[in-house]
């Protein structure tokens, strides 16, 4: 078989009379009829081709997303495989190159699908025969099984974000419908987000995915299964590392609140694996894990919040002092937030010594005013909170500073000794000074 | 903060000199510990100083145990220690305790991040070597078990690189279970997994038995080919390659060729790709005669591939197939079999097959011959050279030497020519770029008559470009065209024209002129130089941009080299004096640095009698600071050559600001 080419059968599609103009009678088997009919592919590259037959499937497709919609008792069993054969040849395919080099979802205009006119339609019928109140699983599962599944979503890698929104909704009504099918799914949604993460960092639909799973999540029993903790530990942590994180961070942030909303316990890991994979040089990232970080905070329980302020903390102070203001500003606007102000303020013995330095520092130094008055308005409140660790904290800066110096001063000793140490060893070794 | 107190007493220690257990482990582990990141990452690069504070015993015992426990820590740091312990054999003691090294490459081979886990197998690879056969078994094979039978894919793919370095050397038992091992990992649930081993199988395969390659390799080969995924897929084409290596004629007719044929016809346009892009790799493993029954059909169908992607793979191994073609008949095959498909290419659709096509098919002619490059391959030529797109344009001309050796370029100037004009005025600069290079190789071939009729009045365009890297490449043109054509020549073309460019009211243009004289000097000689050059340069001193000024001064001290002592002194020295003066500083330290060049040239033209005055500094003039004052240079002018030290890295490199805007060079369309 040559690939994707265009291969029509000269099969005439013309002659069946409408759906709604015969005998109900006959529908049934006008209905398949059509539906085969339908399997037949256009090459929608060449627009002059074929006219007339595309315009015919085109009416035939409306036709049928009407009949399914209306017409009862039209879902008899010999009607599934048809369906999802018509479907199936329809919109698996191959998903073509991108046209542009190196496609940049975030620069580059997508690729929109030639074949819009029909796939639209295809998806629109397959989505109606999901939601009939006739159609039933038993039968269809049959049919609709994992191999499909998997064809599915390979689709949502499509540069064409209206097939994607229609994939979604297909694949969260199967998700819905096919109880035997919940776990391959997740399954391999996992495989397609590590090999996205670890892999290619290419994957058009990682967004639509997530968008999925955070209303999954919402549903899974408690206490929450070990395979679903793997998974937002081992696959949506690490999806926060990849540069295109802004495409889907708002859907990630969503999974991931929803998990901990669910689960309290979660929060350590998660805030630990948000610390791992900050930002480096970023700041756009930095600026949406501060984000993300604070909906988190919205939600911790202050027990939770006890075990890992001290890191989160330390997070926070380097990013107050980040030259780059608009990550300095987003981290003091946490200071902003009543509820996370609570939680400061219960731990600020804890808290202020590890935040002090930074502040102090960037209340002198910071280049940009809007910060310098912010800070100052954060060095307020503590000293509002804890008078007393403040002024003990500002007496012994010098100190404090000096001290770290000395200590970074013994450490290049120890590693200048730790060198000499390796020099002589080697020149014992090469039989320059003897042992 | 427990720390503090820690180096101290390791530094106490360390006055004892030269022992092997000096320092506490706390102390070391500590700074592996550090909190700041780049410190942890600093210690652990020194990991080897480490372990050799410690010595082998405490690095085996101490070190080693709290390296495998304390892995949690970010992915650098991480890679960083996988690269270090493959090197660590010596530092644990030799060979005979390689194996103490596995456990933390274990849990390293287990980690998510790719590259952490690449480093660690292949630090243990190298590792592997340098077991003994029995702590091979005893130690290496449990740990490629284990991490091939483990929970998360990451261990299992990891194993997938290990089995060939332990297969050769494992006894026959052990061999049939490494197999086993490995042909269910080709099996894997994981697509991952699969990937893994299905990039794996061709090494694989290499160390194996040849029996067992056919009864084994070749089925797993055929599943991992038909895999429901065409990321599995393609890679088997890579291992298609090592396979049908090993087998003979018969057998990869049998084993291989099924897949191989059904690869090329994929659904997928990525497989396809793959077996476009491998195709010179795949010809030659299977051999000619297979080659002509199968690959060459199967070449033809990619040639004319509905996707673009896979076309472009397969115009850029054109010329790789039709080299390797046997000699005999060879020149039929490609004439009949071949040609007319690259035919339909030359006019293809899309952009990067066409100019894929256009960067190899020059090649073909040398194949073909004198005759039928003229009358089959030319109006291809031709054809390519007047296409809408410059890359392709560009690749053919690039590539004229293949066709001057067979056919002589002259055949192709009619042609050439507007197609260089309008290369030679892109919007894009790096297309002009691009054609200012080969203008050398242009020259040479087109004759100095076609040159100074056609081609001349575009090389003294570009010098008035309005992009730096266009005028620089400019500059470097004319330089090369002398050496080819002569003083002579330049004398009579090229100086009156750069050196007019002197009053141009753009002080751009007027500091290009300074630029071709740097680059021209040399070439032109001395006589030129003094005659021509000099006085314009000189005369350029008094301008009123500093930017002019200060490479006026560069340039006297480029052409000081060339220019005889009488000018020097006569001439240069009271210019540059007066430039030392300068109001802007700059000026001054560029005056004060050609200065110093040009007294020490002075000197050292009369170097003879200053040795035997001053016999306590021989070869001083070597160094800058230490050598006496030459008597030409002025004293009061040291302090301002310190003062301006620090100004010189930045004004004169305004000019050259624009030369940071390089846009990404255009890649290749391989996405996979």
């Amino acid at each position: 078989m040559s690939p994707g080419g265009l291969q029509l059968p000269p099969v005439s599609l013309g002659g069946s009379p409408r759906s709604t103009d015969v005998p109900s009678s006959e529908q049934p088997e006008l209905f398949l009829k059509k539906l085969q009919q339908c399997c037949v592919i256009f090459d929608f590259m060449d627009t002059l081709s074929d006219l007339k037959m595309k315009e015919y499937k085109r009416s035939t497709l409306n036709e049928l997303v009407d009949y399914i919609t209306i017409s009862r008792g039209c879902l008899t069993e010999q009607t599934y495989p048809e369906v999802v054969r018509m479907v199936s040849c329809n919109i698996f395919r191959t998903l073509p190159p991108s046209d542009s080099n190196e496609f940049d979802p975030e620069e580059d205009e997508p690729t929109l699908e030639a074949s819009w006119p029909h796939l639209q339609l295809v998806y629109e019928f397959f989505i109606r025969f999901l939601e009939s109140q006739e159609f039933q699983p038993s039968i269809a599962k049959k049919y609709i099984d994992q191999k499909f599944v998997l064809q599915l979503l390979e689709l949502f890698d499509s540069e064409d974000p209206r097939e994607r929104d229609y994939l979604k909704t297909v694949l969260h009504r199967i998700y819905g419908k096919f109880l035997g099918l919940r776990a391959f799914i997740r399954k391999q949604i996992n495989n397609i987000f590590l090999r996205f993460v670890y892999e290619t960092e290419h994957f058009n639909g990682v967004a639509e995915l997530l968008e999925i799973l955070g209303s999954i999540i919402n549903g899974f029993a408690l206490p929450l299964k070990a395979e679903h903790k793997q998974f937002l530990v081992k696959v949506l942590i690490p999806l926060h590392t990849v540069r295109s994180l802004s495409l889907f961070h708002a859907q990630l942030a969503y999974c991931i609140v929803q998990f901990l909303e669910k689960d309290p316990s979660l929060t350590e890991p998660v805030i630990r694996g948000l610390m791992k994979f900050w930002p480096k040089t970023c700041s756009q990232k930095e600026v949406m894990f501060l984000g993300e970080l604070e909906e988190i905070l919205d939600v911790i329980e202050p027990s939770q919040f006890v075990k890992i302020q001290e890191p989160l903390f330390k997070q926070i102070a380097k990013c107050v002092s980040s030259p780059h203001f608009q990550v300095a500003e987003r981290a003091l606007y946490y200071w902003n937030n009543e509820y996370i102000m609570s939680l400061i303020e219960e731990n600020s013995n804890v808290i202020l010594p590890i935040m002090f330095s930074s502040l102090y520092r960037i209340s002198k130094e910071h280049w940009n005013p809007a910060i310098v008055a912010l800070v100052y308005n954060v060095l307020k409140a503590f000293m509002e909170m804890n008078s007393t660790m403040f002024d003990e904290l500002t007496a012994t800066y010098k100190s404090d500073r000096q001290r770290e110096k000395k200590k970074e001063k013994e450490r290049e000793e120890l590693w200048k000794k730790l060198e000499d140490l390796e020099l002589k060893r080697g020149l014992r070794r090469d039989g320059i000074i003897p042992t | 903060m427990a720390g503090v107190a820690g180096p101290a007493t390791g530094s106490g220690a360390a006055g004892g000199d030269g022992d092997d257990s000096l320092y506490p482990i706390a102390v070391l582990i500590d700074e592996l510990r550090n909190e700041d990141v780049q410190l942890r990452l600093n210690s652990i690069k020194k990991l080897s100083t480490i372990a050799l504070a410690l010595g082998v015993e405490r690095t085996r015992t101490e070190l080693l145990p709290f390296l495998t426990d304390t892995i949690y820590d970010e992915d650098e740091v991480l890679l960083a220690l996988a690269e270090q312990l493959g090197n660590f054999t010596g530092l644990v003691g030799g060979p005979d305790f390689a194996h103490c090294l596995l456990p933390p490459l274990e849990s390293l081979a287990t980690v998510e991040e790719t590259v952490v886990r690449d480093k660690a197998v292949e630090s243990l690879r190298q590792i592997s070597q340098e077991h003994t056969p029995v702590a091979l078994e005893a130690h290496f094979v449990p740990l490629v078990k284990r991490l091939a039978s483990g929970d998360w894919f990451t261990s299992r793919t990891s194993a997938c690189g290990l089995f060939s370095v332990c297969y050769p050397r494992a006894s026959i038992a052990v061999k049939g279970e490494i197999r086993q091992y490995f042909r269910s990992l080709c099996s894997d649930d994981t697509p991952m997994v699969r990937r893994a081993a299905a990039s794996k199988l061709g090494e694989f395969a290499k160390v194996l038995e040849l029996d067992s390659v056919k009864s084994e390799i070749v089925p797993l080969f055929t599943n991992l080919a038909s895999d429901e995924q065409d990321s599995v897929r393609l890679l088997a084409v890579e291992a298609c390659v090592s396979i049908a290596q090993l087998l003979s004629q018969d057998d990869i007719e049998a084993l291989v060729m099924p897949t191989l044929r059904q690869a090329a016809e994929d659904k997928s346009w990525r497989v396809r790709y793959m077996v476009a892009d491998k195709f010179s790799e795949l010809q030659k493993a299977v051999g000619p005669k297979i080659t002509l029954n199968d690959l060459i059909p199967a070449f033809q169908n990619l040639l004319k591939d509905c996707e673009a992607e896979v076309r472009a793979a397969a115009a850029h191994k054109v010329k790789e197939l039709c080299e390797n073609l046997p000699m005999e008949g060879r020149e039929t095959m490609i004439m009949n079999q071949i040609l007319p498909y690259i035919k339909e290419l030359v006019s293809d659709t899309n952009q990067h097959v066409k100019s894929a096509l256009a960067s190899v098919i020059m090649g073909l002619s040398t194949i073909l011959g004198k005759e039928n490059t003229i009358e089959h391959l030319l109006p291809l030529f031709l054809a390519q050279l007047k296409d809408e797109c410059p890359e392709v344009r560009l690749n053919i001309i690039s590539n004229l030497d293949c066709v001057n050796e067979v056919i002589g370029i002259r055949q192709l100037s009619q042609s050439l020519l507007p197609a260089i004009v309008e290369l030679a005025e892109d919007a894009k600069w790096r297309v002009r770029l691009a054609i200012i290079e080969y203008m050398p190789l242009l020259a040479g071939q087109l004759g100095v008559e076609f040159f100074d009729e056609k081609l001349n009045s575009l090389c003294m365009a570009w010098l008035v470009d309005h992009v730096y890297a266009i005028r620089e490449a400019a500059t470097n043109n004319l330089m090369k065209l002398v050496q080819k054509f002569g003083t002579e020549w330049a004398q009579n073309t090229i100086v009156p024209k750069v050196l007019v460019m002197a009053n141009d009211p753009n002080y751009l243009h007027r500091m290009t002129t300074l630029f071709c004289i740097n680059a021209l000097s040399e070439a032109c000689g001395q006589e030129i130089t003094t005659k021509q050059m000099l006085p314009i340069v000189l005369k350029m001193a008094g301008d009123q941009v500093a930017n002019v000024r200060f490479n006026v001064a560069k340039s006297l001290q480029k052409i000081g080299p060339i220019l005889d002592t009488d000018a020097l002194q006569e001439e240069v020295k009271p210019v540059l004096q007066k430039l030392g003066q300068d109001e802007d500083m700059d000026v001054k330290y560029f005056a004060q640095e050609a200065i110093s060049a040009v007294a020490q040239r002075l000197r050292k033209l009369d170097f003879p009698v200053k040795d035997s005055e001053e016999p306590s500094a021989p070869g001083a003039d070597k160094n800058h600071f230490l050598r006496p004052r030459g008597p030409g240079e002025d004293t009061g002018k040291g302090p301002a050559y310190q003062l301006h030290v620090n100004t010189r890295d930045t004004l004169p490199q305004l000019d050259t600001a624009e030369i940071v805007l390089f846009l990404p060079k255009h890649r290749l369309i391989s996405r996979i």
